[in-house]
């Protein structure tokens, strides 16, 4: 700003009995805004103090202070100097530069802070025009577990059904601990600039973590003998969590695992013994569903852009498949418990028709995967040879 | 580039010290001003190192300065302050008193007690104490003067003393306190004094604050020109280095002036800290 003379009062401000010690400082602040360096503002009030807590205010903001009036410092806009706008707030940039920081898109960033490094910082890579409106959705279908489920509705009276739930309720907290661990690490990697999308990952993580939590409530309801965690599933698990590539780790557990999930889901809920895994399965495939369209709709943008995407995707597919060639893939104790859920209980007529329901949901689950990787533009042949490659420990 | 580094001296208060001179070394290498820092506990020592040539500069508190100026005058020397922030310029102390207090002058204290920060302070004892002793306060008869001593040795830059001095106020153990002018504005600020809590009873005279300080035959005379003409350069519009003036507590540098210091030297002389060539002299006062 230019300077002004410092011989006239542009401006008069009246505080009335308002001290510094009350706030006078906001007043002033307000005034001095909107004036040129070297203005003269007159102060009047009746605060007994005001004088000399003027003159305490002027120094130590660098105005010039002489008998109750100032003359307004040099550096009043010095903020302002270098600062720039962080992009727009209605639209996002092809890159956002690490120096926005944790500024909210649109705002004017002061010039000289920090420059955090963010790994996840391109468009192209993570961005999905659906993010704000699933997390918009996903905010407005949280529940809470406490009244959401019948936790005292009573439970299967054959011990073999329960230990069957008891089985495939072990499954799936390790599997949701994987959902969870895989899109954390990666929240802390997306620049702020792209907050819709770091919404959704952070919302998906607290889903995964409810996930978790009732299913562990669940297989403890009835106090029934521990179930087994099989190496396979686990090490069909690490793969998700040692992907380091962003697009690669959303592929193969949003579209592929939560994916192949969502049938799942579907099953235990449609064979559920009682009301309390009933609800609870219900609940978290509306929340897994929310996950997959996420997934779906950055990777559907992302292949769009860059169809060399759906190459490296392909490749993920078949390097794990690789993998996991030599590992047991699904627990056989978890297969078997599915078959008794369907059964209802271990009558060989009963396990005869179970049997048939989980080659059904297998059929279903590999439909499911062909449907999305044809969403994602892979030709029917290959999306076909690909639904098949994909780790028999369902996630 | 000077061949060797222009070595200031600075006390380290606070962590934010290191911050501070860290910055400052760097930017003054982006200039090509070799440049290094020395940080010190107290003032003293850093003081008696400057005088004996350890370091090139010291980042001086006013009492430093005094004693600084009257060590180099017992020697037949000189020293010199090319440098100062603006808002080290014309502070002024203030002595509160609770809002609804019936003390109406300098006078009315007699009889009371007054809270004090540490023994080194300028702003919180020193220049204030010397204020009420000019009005005619018979201190340690008339009135007991109760000291907070917080980091003695930091002449007063922790804010702790004064911080103390108030709360004592507030909590009744004493009818007034002796602060620096800026910090009734920080304490309001930050809620430990509400609204009409306090008032001022009175107020010093003028007086200016921190100092760069060198001894005039101790260094080249063009190197100080060019440090000075660095700070004098810096701008608070230049984002490289607003962060640090921030945390320095300045919007400018400005030409060091000596002019400042009268208050405090006779309040020095008054309470007896250090002598005219120098040394401390106060029994108390163990940095």
């Amino acid at each position: 700003m230019n300077a002004a003379a410092e011989t006239d009062v542009v401006e008069v401000v009246e505080l009335g009995d308002l001290g510094f010690d009350g706030g006078a400082h906001i007043v002033l602040n307000h005034h001095v805004r909107r004036l040129q360096t070297g203005s003269l503002v007159e102060v009047r009030g009746t605060h007994p103090d005001l004088r000399p807590q003027l003159r305490a205010w002027c120094t130590t903001n660098g105005h010039r202070w002489t008998d109750g009036r100032f003359a307004v410092g040099a550096y009043n806009w010095s903020r302002w100097s270098g600062a720039e706008p962080a992009g727009a707030a209605d639209a996002v940039v092809a890159r956002a530069p690490g120096h926005w920081g944790l500024a909210l898109r649109g705002v004017w960033v002061e010039a000289g802070g920090p420059s955090p490094r963010f790994a996840l910082d391109t468009r192209d890579e993570i961005w999905s025009d659906d993010a704000s409106r699933l997390y918009e959705r996903a905010l407005a279908g949280q529940w809470d577990p406490a009244v959401a489920i019948p936790w005292h509705a009573p439970l299967p009276a054959d011990p073999d059904v329960e230990a069957a739930v008891v089985q495939t309720m072990t499954f799936l907290v390790e599997n949701e601990e994987a959902a969870l661990v895989v899109p954390a690490r990666f929240l802390g990697q997306v620049h702020p600039h792209f907050a819709e999308v770091q919404h959704v990952l952070a919302v998906q993580v607290a889903d995964e973590a409810r996930h978790a939590h009732v299913f562990a409530r669940r297989a403890r309801l009835a106090q029934a003998s521990p179930a087994l965690s099989g190496a396979g599933g686990r090490a069909s698990l690490q793969t998700l969590l040692d992907e380091p590539d962003f697009a690669t780790a959303s592929f193969l557990l949003s579209v592929l695992g939560e994916g192949t999930f969502l049938s799942l889901l579907a099953f235990v809920e449609r064979f559920a013994p009682d009301e309390c895994t009933r609800a609870i399965t219900r609940l978290a495939r509306a929340d897994e569903a929310r996950h997959v369209a996420f997934g779906l709709s950055h990777l559907e943008r992302h292949c769009l852009i860059d169809p060399a995407l759906r190459h490296r995707l392909a490749t993920a597919i078949e390097h794990r498949y690789e993998a996991l060639r030599s590992t047991s893939g699904l627990n056989d104790a978890v297969f078997d418990a599915l078959v008794v859920l369907a059964a209802g209980c271990i009558e060989p007529g009963a396990i005869a028709r179970g049997w048939r329901a989980v080659q059904e949901l297998q059929r279903d689950m590999t439909d499911g995967r062909i449907a999305r990787l044809g969403r994602l533009g892979f030709p029917a042949d290959q999306a076909q040879r690909l639904a098949t490659l994909h780790t028999r420990n369902f996630m | 580039m000077n061949d060797q580094p222009f070595v200031l001296g600075a006390v380290a208060y606070a962590p934010k010290v290191v911050t501070i001179w860290e910055g400052f070394r760097d930017w003054f290498a982006s200039e090509g001003f070799a440049f290094d820092v020395v940080l010190y506990s107290n003032y003293e020592r850093q003081v008696d190192d400057l005088m004996a040539g350890r370091i090139d500069v010291a980042w001086n508190s006013p009492l430093a300065w005094v004693r600084a100026r009257r060590l180099a005058a017992a020697a037949g020397r000189t020293v010199s302050a090319p440098v100062m922030r603006d808002t080290d310029q014309d502070l002024t102390s203030v002595v509160v008193v609770v809002g609804d207090s019936d003390l109406a002058s300098i006078g009315d204290l007699a009889g009371g007690r007054v809270a004090v920060g540490a023994i080194d302070s300028p702003q919180s004892r020193l220049i204030p104490l010397g204020h009420l002793a000019a009005a005619g306060l018979d201190l340690g008869r008339s009135v007991e003067v109760v000291g907070f001593d917080v980091m003695v040795g930091k002449h007063g830059d922790h804010v702790g003393g004064e911080r103390d001095a108030v709360a004592a106020l507030l909590d009744g153990e004493v009818n007034a306190a002796c602060i620096i002018g800026a910090n009734q504005l920080a304490f309001a600020q930050e809620g430990m004094i509400k609204p009409g809590a306090v008032r001022i009873l009175t107020e010093t005279a003028p007086y200016d604050h921190c100092v760069f300080t060198v001894v005039d035959d101790a260094v080249d005379a063009t190197t100080v020109e060019r440090f000075s003409d660095l700070l004098l350069s810096m701008s608070f519009d230049d984002p490289a280095v607003r962060g640090l003036l921030e945390m320095e507590g300045l919007r400018e540098w400005r030409p060091g002036r000596t002019s400042g210091f009268d208050q405090l030297e006779r309040a020095v002389d008054l309470l007896g800290l250090y002598d005219e060539r120098g040394r401390i002299v106060d029994p108390n006062y163990r940095p």
